[in-house]
């Protein structure tokens, strides 16, 4: 009896096996996730590196240079690969976006989650969700056939630029600016609304002084959410910004992004040569700003987690 | 005895469901009442209607009177930022904001208009001294209140409360979520506060409400069984269903 007791206790169940084998799958696949990011950023580095190590470009050179122009050399027997036109484009049309997407974006998520829950759920939820659901390619399009136009005929110019990049991107983020930004304030809970209210706040003071004050960090990840979707954005940019490598000079002059001088680039190069390298230099600050973006929630969320 | 605040024929509903047949009763000022029942006896919405805490709810119908000096506080232009400075309420879950302490206390007042400064420190020293609370937090005002143990959030609760200096002050359930030592913190200090204010407790705890109240009344299925001085409901009730309870029956 005991004997049987011990056989039975000894041989793995079916149970057991399935466990073993959903352990395995579940790591292997994160294992799979984890190599492909690890190989991106080495094939990233390794490239984007190579203008630097290979063709001997200087890094503070590459940073801080308004030229950017590979094929050709300038005096001194440099390329000219200034980056600072293209970092310059990004973090403006990023920060203007931005700063455009977060009023509308917090203002509709307090619609949607104290004012009317009811009609925000109907209505407002399927609308952001088809938005967020839109191809890039169809917003740039729109873009390049009413705002750049709109542009011209209001400031003069070609209408390509910065504005046009920067009203284009408002709309693209809006979205996922306004959806976070729901989700961070339905984590308030209803009992702060209930010790405020029961204080004598009226509901406009409830929203601005105790929610708001409580969803903070929430909405910050929220906005440096959307300024990293704004940021990495090549296509819709691309179509309306212009894609000349200068300084930009105005907010409706012709200028250019990381990103879509990348797309325009990269097509047009050969790999392994410089201005391909170049171009790999480029991807390879977009990807450290993009871990910078993503460092920065992170801090938000540790610094918000402290507070509760 | 005149009522600071009472209610005739007070019926609530949700949806088609009947929370408070008729409840008629009358709130002497100063001192404590218990409200005690069993669980679904509708006490916690009686209390919440009030200060108009109900009608956050959607759904809520309610018939009836509320008079708070006279006034009925359901008339349409009864202004429900002043009826809730007078009528204050402290919630079963402590819930101080995710502020300092100092801005906790100082939260209902400012909210109200400007203070200088050291009115406001005089304000929330003041608060936190009667919730009895002031010296386990003195020295970190500026701290969160998130931080302070759950008994000592409960306090500063209180003192939230009494900083914007009501009449009367309604607890739900005020120490079902804390332990008994902090319970009995709590109980000491509205002890204290009996004297000054009107003081309206929800209480699952029968020995609380026979240690603290000057009066109890029973709820049972939404309706008032029988409401009295609090010795008399626990050593003589009227009705066999109060006793029944009471003594542990049922409930």
């Amino acid at each position: 009896m005991n004997k049987q007791l011990a056989e039975q206790l000894r041989k793995r169940s079916k149970a057991a096996w399935l466990e073993r084998i959903g352990k395995i799958v579940s790591f292997s696949a994160l294992a799979l996730i984890t190599l492909t990011v690890f190989a991106i950023i080495i094939f990233v580095a390794s490239k984007g590196l190579a203008t630097f190590f290979d063709n001997h470009v200087n890094f503070w050179n590459f940073l801080t240079g308004k030229n950017w122009n590979p094929t050709i050399t300038d005096k001194s027997g440099q390329p000219e690969v200034g980056a600072l036109p293209m970092i310059t484009g990004s973090f403006v049309v990023t920060l203007l976006s931005a700063l455009l997407a977060t009023p509308f974006a917090i203002g509709t998520a307090i619609f949607m989650t104290e004012i009317s829950p009811r009609r925000g759920a109907r209505i407002l939820q399927p609308v952001t969700e088809l938005l967020v659901g839109i191809p890039s390619v169809v917003y740039g399009f729109i873009g390049l056939t009413v705002v750049v136009p709109v542009i011209r005929t209001i400031f003069g110019g070609s209408g390509f630029g910065i504005l046009a990049g920067t009203f284009v991107l408002f709309v693209m983020i809006l979205p996922t600016v306004t959806s976070m930004s729901v989700d961070a304030l339905k984590t308030v809970p209803r009992y702060y609304r209930e010790a405020a209210l029961a204080l004598g706040a009226t509901r406009w003071q409830t929203i601005y002084k105790v929610i708001l004050r409580a969803a903070t960090p929430g909405l910050l990840t929220a906005i440096v959410f959307g300024m990293a979707r704004a940021f990495g954005e090549a296509l819709a940019v691309q179509m309306v910004i212009g894609n000349a490598a200068l300084m930009p000079s105005s907010l409706v002059s012709p200028s250019s992004t990381l990103t879509s001088v990348l797309t325009t680039g990269i097509g047009n190069t050969v790999m392994g040569s410089l201005d391909n390298n170049a171009l790999w230099s480029l991807a390879l600050v977009l990807l450290v700003m993009s871990l910078i973006f993503n460092l920065i929630v992170r801090l938000i969320g540790r610094k918000g987690a402290m507070h509760k | 005895m005149t009522a600071l605040i009472s209610t005739q024929g007070l019926h609530v509903y949700y949806g088609n469901n009947e929370a408070l047949k008729g409840i008629t009763l009358d709130f002497p000022a100063k001192g404590i009442t218990a409200l005690i029942g069993p669980s679904g006896s509708s006490k916690s919405t009686y209390l919440r209607t009030l200060n108009r805490m109900n009608d956050l709810i959607p759904n809520v119908t309610i018939t009836g009177k509320v008079t708070f000096k006279g006034q009925d506080i359901y008339a349409p232009q009864t202004d429900m930022v002043n009826l809730r400075k007078q009528i204050g309420m402290v919630f079963q879950q402590p819930n101080p904001f995710p502020f300092s302490i100092y801005d906790n206390v100082a939260f209902g007042v400012k909210i109200a208009g400007k203070t200088s400064k050291e009115e406001m420190d005089q304000i929330v020293e003041t608060s936190l001294q009667e919730a009895a609370v002031w010296d386990e937090v003195k020295d970190h005002l500026h701290e969160s209140a998130l931080s302070l143990s759950g008994g000592q959030q409960q306090r500063v609760c209180i003192a939230r409360v009494l900083a914007v200096s009501p009449e009367i002050i309604l607890l739900d359930e005020p120490t079902s979520a804390l332990d008994p030592i902090s319970s009995s913190q709590i109980e000491a200090t509205l002890l204290k506060l009996r004297t000054n204010y009107t003081i309206i407790t929800v209480t699952h705890n029968l020995q609380q409400a026979s240690r603290i109240a000057d009066r109890t009344v029973f709820f049972m299925n939404g309706e008032v069984v029988e409401a009295d001085d609090t010795k008399r409901i626990f050593m003589n009730p009227a009705k066999k269903a109060t006793e029944d309870y009471i003594s542990g029956r049922f409930g």
